[in-house]
């Protein structure tokens, strides 16, 4: 039996008088690849930011296993980290080393183990040859690989994307994907933002849509044969 | 070179040029230390802010006849915290919170001048520096809330990477960002009241941001840009300290000239090497 990495119960969430999220709930289970999708405005990356504690307050409950994943076991690719400032100087070995402050009591040095956890994660994403490079220098493509690493050093149990392949070309981004795909076989509960249902259907194995509130949650399969998500997505049978 | 020679030996033996550079070198490690994390989270203009802030601060010490860095120091991050606060809690944008604060400290400084008469000659020195008006007491005073800056900064130096590179990021990591910004901007107001004595209120944000950004044209990693920064905010510092003396200029406006030259010389560089 699997354990439930995440529960999430009847959460609301409003800014002012607009209610961005209405009666949430759902859970996460261990070793889960989540597809979040739904239009523009529909809440998917607030509810990942409430998850990750970085807004609040809201009404309901959130659990996290803290056995499987408690919030030092969290790794996160921000939307729009992509399009940061190219001029910033900074090395990927720099950025990828941040990772590992959640892990820091007092002071937050580094250790010589922790530059071999920044160069194992570097080799294993393929980016060791970027080691010393400026992060603005690099190719969309390799900067996200860079911020993978950075979620992937401390060796988290769940992982979080909001929208990370949004800019990048199709090739790029199957290449994104086959890597969180490896990283899920490895036993990583993934929780992964996308507009683009058609390039992840085939990597996760749960759908949440998502509308302000809950359409539809559950697996793939039931979701490509849902009538009324199948028209709006355009998706056949075959698909 | 060689008629200067002497020159600048006579310069060595004078007390308060010694004195200036000591307290100008610390301030440059400091202001190049803060720096780049201010211009990289695009708040160079606070140093700016607080510089006019301060120009207030010295008025009412002078009123007072007390020592304006014991009565500047307390004052200048007060403002700075209430910038922080217009711009959280009041829905008041960072630069117009600056400037809000900013141009409110300038009126009341302009203000204490015009009803106190005696001691414009201070604020003058004041608004565009001096170094003859470092006290040993403002030497040591300088060396240690310097060395304190500076150490601060080496303790808090990768959670301010990592708040600098991506706030939300290193949010999810723990790493309490309100902390660390108001963190910045008590050592930004302590820089700023110690860097005044040298460069003046009107050009001392100009230490904060010029090394920074002459350094950013050729760097490549955090580390290396806060080490050149480092570097050519000391020899401006100490060149400009002895061109001041030995052309009888005045040493602030000199030290900032000398800042602008090595920007223009490094960007220079970077466009060289991007056509190659």
């Amino acid at each position: 039996m699997m354990n439930n990495v995440i529960t999430v119960e009847n959460l609301n969430f409003s800014f002012g008088k607009n209610q961005i999220l209405k009666d949430i709930s759902f859970q996460v289970e261990e070793g889960d690849y989540l597809g979040i999708v739904g239009p523009n405005g529909s809440g998917k990356t607030t509810l990942i930011k409430i998850l990750l504690g970085l807004i609040g307050p809201y009404e309901g409950k959130i659990i996290f296993n803290d056995e499987i994943g408690n919030k030092n076991s969290i790794g996160y690719v921000p939307q729009g980290a992509i399009k940061r400032d190219r001029l910033f100087p900074a090395t990927v070995e720099e950025i990828v080393a941040t990772g590992l402050l959640s892990q820091k009591k007092g002071m937050k040095f580094y250790s010589k183990e922790d530059y071999r956890k920044v160069e194992n994660i570097l080799k294993k994403l393929g980016i060791y040859g970027l080691k010393n490079r400026k992060i603005g220098n690099l190719s969309g493509g390799q900067i996200q690989r860079a911020l993978l690493a950075r979620a992937m050093v401390s060796k988290p149990n769940i992982l979080f994307l909001d929208e990370p392949t949004s800019a990048l070309d199709p090739k790029i981004r199957e290449d994104f994907y086959s890597i969180l795909k490896e990283i899920n076989r490895e036993g990583v509960t993934i929780i992964l933002i996308s507009h683009d249902i058609l390039s992840i259907k085939k990597y996760v194995n749960k759908i949440l849509y998502l509308n302000r509130e809950i359409i539809f949650y559950g697996p793939y399969d039931q979701f490509k044969n849902s009538k009324e998500i199948a028209q709006y997505f355009g998706i056949t049978s075959r698909d | 070179m060689k008629e200067f020679l002497p020159l600048i030996m006579e310069a060595l033996q004078q007390d308060f040029i010694l004195r200036g550079i000591v307290v100008g070198s610390l301030i440059a490690i400091s202001s190049s230390f803060l720096g780049i994390f201010l211009v990289l989270k695009k708040h160079s203009m606070i140093g700016d802010g607080l510089a006019h802030v301060s120009f207030a601060t010295v008025a009412i010490a002078l009123l007072l006849n007390k020592s304006p860095l014991i009565i500047s120091i307390p004052l200048v991050i007060l403002s700075s915290f209430l910038i922080l606060k217009l711009d959280e809690k009041a829905d008041i944008h960072g630069d117009a919170a600056i400037g809000l604060i900013s141009s409110l400290a300038i009126a009341v400084g302009v203000l204490i001048s015009s009803i106190s008469k005696g001691f414009n000659v201070d604020l003058f020195s004041y608004l565009f520096g001096s170094i003859l008006v470092i006290s040993k007491m403002d030497l040591i005073l300088s060396i240690i809330l310097s060395i304190i800056v500076i150490l601060i900064i080496c303790i808090f130096y990768n959670s301010l990477f990592a708040i600098t590179y991506d706030e939300e990021f290193a949010n999810v990591l723990g790493i309490n960002s309100k902390f660390i910004n108001y963190l910045i901007s008590t050592l930004t107001s302590i820089t700023v009241v110690l860097g005044i004595r040298i460069v003046g209120t009107m050009l001392i944000s100009s230490m904060i941001i010029f090394p920074t950004v002459t350094a950013l044209q050729v760097s490549n990693s955090f580390n290396s840009t806060i080490l050149i920064s480092s570097i050519v905010s000391i020899i401006s510092v100490i060149m400009g300290t002895f061109i001041s003396y030995i052309f009888n200029l005045p040493t602030g406006a000199t030290i900032v000239i000398i800042n602008g030259m090595f920007f223009l010389l490094f960007f220079l560089i970077r466009k060289l090497k991007n056509n190659n």
